[in-house]
Parts: structure tokens; sequence; C-alpha cells
């Protein structure tokens, strides 16, 4: 009979509520965080088509405020940065090169359009279903770096 | 309050029942330094051996870094779902091993924990049957840990407080017995008084986890949308105030982790939508 019973050595302290609260605040002070971006699926957070959203408009912004500052200043420095110098300095370079700087602008716009797109429809409270969700992702990602391509390449 | 236990009297508690002599029951211990467990005897030749990698601290040596600690269960022996796992790791390998449960079917909300990279309930999450792949367990992300996989929900708790959970009205009921409602009314409050505030989507959603102090997070506000559309409810446009500021509603940025994790399936995104809706129009 004893042999079959599981016994716990959980022995408790009495305590009084003022010293359970000084234990309880010490024992807080040195918690750790949980691991959240190192746990966490990254197709969830790295890959969120909203974070990149946020990425993608932010990096266009820094770029036109970039160029559009470095353009008023061109005179004063001497940068040639009118259009048909850029346009000479683009055809200078191999095709290689240049579809890819073309495609450095192109992705990030045609990835804002269509996630923006995709996020004005949500405010009005539609396509939330999970497997639309699913679906507009793959879209998302898939459709933005095709036409990306598309622009890069054969435009 | 088990965290409150002092380590001096458990170890004297350690002491005492490995004293007791050989009529007692013996529980095979394992110290908790071991890198890996094992409670699975070499012998068995069809065993389906899997990992388990869990997240473990222990608020006793708090000086000591978290770290993953490895099991090892044959899955013959063991249950289908993660929660069975995580009893029989605690009962045959390490009753060290702490974490929540209660009603191992999906109700109470208490197993809320990070499974393989997905917030999801450990009794609703069955094991991958992949035994070449570690399952890897965390408590719910961002969170201060208790104790392994025991998470400090307090903060959750105070939000959802803050939320006023609770049928509000000035009115008496027209028949002075009950506050009736019709079906299309009753029928909004379908998928959100479903919730069981485990935390599963709060806990997901990366704006949770920087704006904690000030945004509500997703569960809170599936609640706080439970009682914005019930019609019995007076205080509407009280509860639609409170959320007007930039930080306890509009932190959502309609990333979708809540949606997709939520382990009742329910859609705390939608509900989310449905408030900025309310408030915009």
């Amino acid at each position: 009979m004893l042999a079959s019973l599981q016994t716990r050595g959980a022995a408790t302290v009495k305590m009084t509520p003022d010293e359970a609260q000084t234990l309880l605040a010490s024992q807080r002070r040195q918690r750790p965080v949980s691991p959240h971006l190192t746990a966490y699926d990254f197709k969830q957070t790295w890959f969120s088509p909203s974070v990149w959203t946020r990425i993608t408009g932010g990096g266009m912004t820094a770029a036109l405020y970039v160029f559009s500052l470095s353009y008023l200043a061109a005179p004063l420095t001497g940068w040639h940065l009118e259009s048909a110098s850029l346009v000479a300095a683009a055809a200078s370079l191999p095709f290689a090169a240049m579809a890819g700087l073309k495609l450095l602008v192109t992705w990030p716009f045609m990835f804002h359009l269509f996630n923006g797109t995709r996020h004005l429809v949500w405010d009005l409270a539609k396509g939330y279903n999970k497997p639309v969700i699913h679906a507009g992702n793959i879209a998302v990602w898939s459709g933005s770096l095709l036409s990306a391509l598309g622009i890069a390449y054969f435009l | 309050m088990a965290a409150l236990r002092s380590s001096s009297s458990r170890l004297l508690a350690a002491a005492s029942r490995s004293s007791a002599g050989p009529s007692m029951f013996v529980r095979s211990m394992a110290s908790v330094g071991d890198a890996t467990v094992n409670a699975v005897p070499k012998s068995s030749s069809s065993a389906r051996n899997k990992t388990f990698q869990i997240y473990r601290w222990n608020p006793e040596e708090p000086n000591e870094k978290p770290k993953m600690q490895s099991y090892t269960l044959d899955l013959n022996k063991t249950g289908p779902m993660i929660l069975d796992a995580l009893v029989r790791i605690k009962n045959e390998v390490d009753p060290t091993l702490t974490f929540r449960r209660s009603c191992r079917e999906g109700i109470c909300g208490s197993c809320a924990m990070n499974i393989n990279g997905q917030n999801t309930l450990a009794c609703l999450c069955r094991i991958p049957t992949d035994t070449s792949a570690d399952t890897k367990v965390y408590p719910l992300p961002h969170t201060y840990v208790v104790k392994d996989l025991v998470p400090d929900l307090t903060h959750f708790y105070k939000q959802y407080k803050s939320i006023q959970p609770y049928l509000q009205r000035d009115t008496p009921a027209p028949d002075g017995r009950e506050y009736r409602q019709s079906k299309a009314d009753r029928k909004k409050l379908d998928g959100l008084y479903e919730c069981i505030l485990c935390a599963c989507c709060s806990t997901s959603c990366p704006s949770y986890w920087w704006n904690a102090e000030e945004y509500l997070g997703p569960a809170i506000l599936l609640q706080s949308y439970r009682w914005i559309i019930d019609s019995r409810d007076e205080r509407t446009e009280a509860r639609k105030a409170a959320l007007d500021n930039s930080m306890s509603l509009y932190r959502c940025h309609t990333i979708l982790n809540c949606t997709r994790t939520c382990p009742k399936g329910l859609n705390p995104g939608l509900a989310i939508a449905e408030i900025k809706k309310e408030m915009a129009f």
C-alpha cells in the first residue's frame, strides 16, 4: 500500500504577507525575459509582410530624401545628378548591373504597393480568413518579385 | 505558491525523502545539470525516440542563465500531445520541470507555450511524429519567466481588468427580469465569447513584445470588442473613447500573427479591424 503511494517532498514555509511580498518583489527583479525573435517562427517575424511594408516604405522615403538633398546640393558640390548624366551613367553599366540597380528600386516599390493595397483592404475589416491571409502572403511575395524583375529587365 | 519556497527547505525535503527507506516509492531522479536525460531503455528495438528541448530557468539559481535541456522519450509509450510528453517527463524523468496545466482539453488556457516556434496550447498540440527533428518548447515569448515554462501574466490580467470586461447598463430590463437580445445580436458574439485568455495571441504579436506596457494586445482587444458590440451593454461610447489614443489600439499594425496562432481558431486580427472601423466611421 505504502509502496504504491507517491510522495512529493514539497515543503512550504510559513510567511507573513509582508515577507511574501518582499520575496515576490526580489524574484520579480531577477526574472529573465523569455526568448522572442530567436524562438518564434522566423517566417512570421523576419518575413512578415507587415514589417517589410514598413522597411520598404522607410527605405524609399530615405532614398528620396537623400537624392533630393544631393540634387539640391549638386550645383554647389559639382555633382552631376541631372537626368541626362544619370541615364548616360546607367547606359555605360553592364546589363546585369543596370538591371540589378533597377531591381533595388522596383522591388521595394512593388512590394509596398501590393501589400499597402492589402492593408487598405484590411482596414475595411475584409480578408481576414486564414486561407486568404496565407494566399495573400504568397501572392505579395511572389507577385512583387516577379513584377519587379519584369520591370527591371524588360522595361 | 511554489515559487516562494526557499531553497533550504527544498534540500531538506529531498534529504528526508531519500532517507525514507526502501518501502517508499522511488522515483528515478535526474539531476538538473545533465545535458540529456533519457527515459528510454536502450533495449527496445522498435522504440520511436523523440528528443524534446525545453527551456529551463530556476528562480532559486537566478545567476544561472536560462538554458535548453534535452529529454528523450519513446513516443510509443507517450500520449499523442505535447502536454502528455511534458507530464511524462515530469512524472518519470525530471520532477523539477515546471509548467502550468489543468484541463488537458483546451478550455482552461493554462498550458499556453511556444512549441516549435508557434504559440499554442500544449494539450491541443500533437507531438510531431518525425523523430529525426527535435521539438523545442519555450515559454510564451517576451514574458517574464517565473520558472521554466511558467510566464508571469500579471500585467496581461491587469490589462484585461482595465477594459471593464462585464456588462454595464443604466436602464433596467423592460420586463424587469432579464436583458433580452435578438438572435442576430447574439450571433455577433460568436467567435468572441470563446476566447479563453490563454495569451497565445498577445505574446505572438511583435507589436505587443515592444509595447506591452501601453498597447493592449490582441487578446484584450478581442475581449474589448466583445463588450463593444454586445447589444445589451450601454457603455459602448465610453469603451471606444478609452481606446482612442495612439497606444491602446493603434499599435496594431495588422501583422496577423494573432489570427495565425490562436489555438481556439478565433480571429483577434478581425476583431481589432472591426474596432478600428467602428472608431473611424
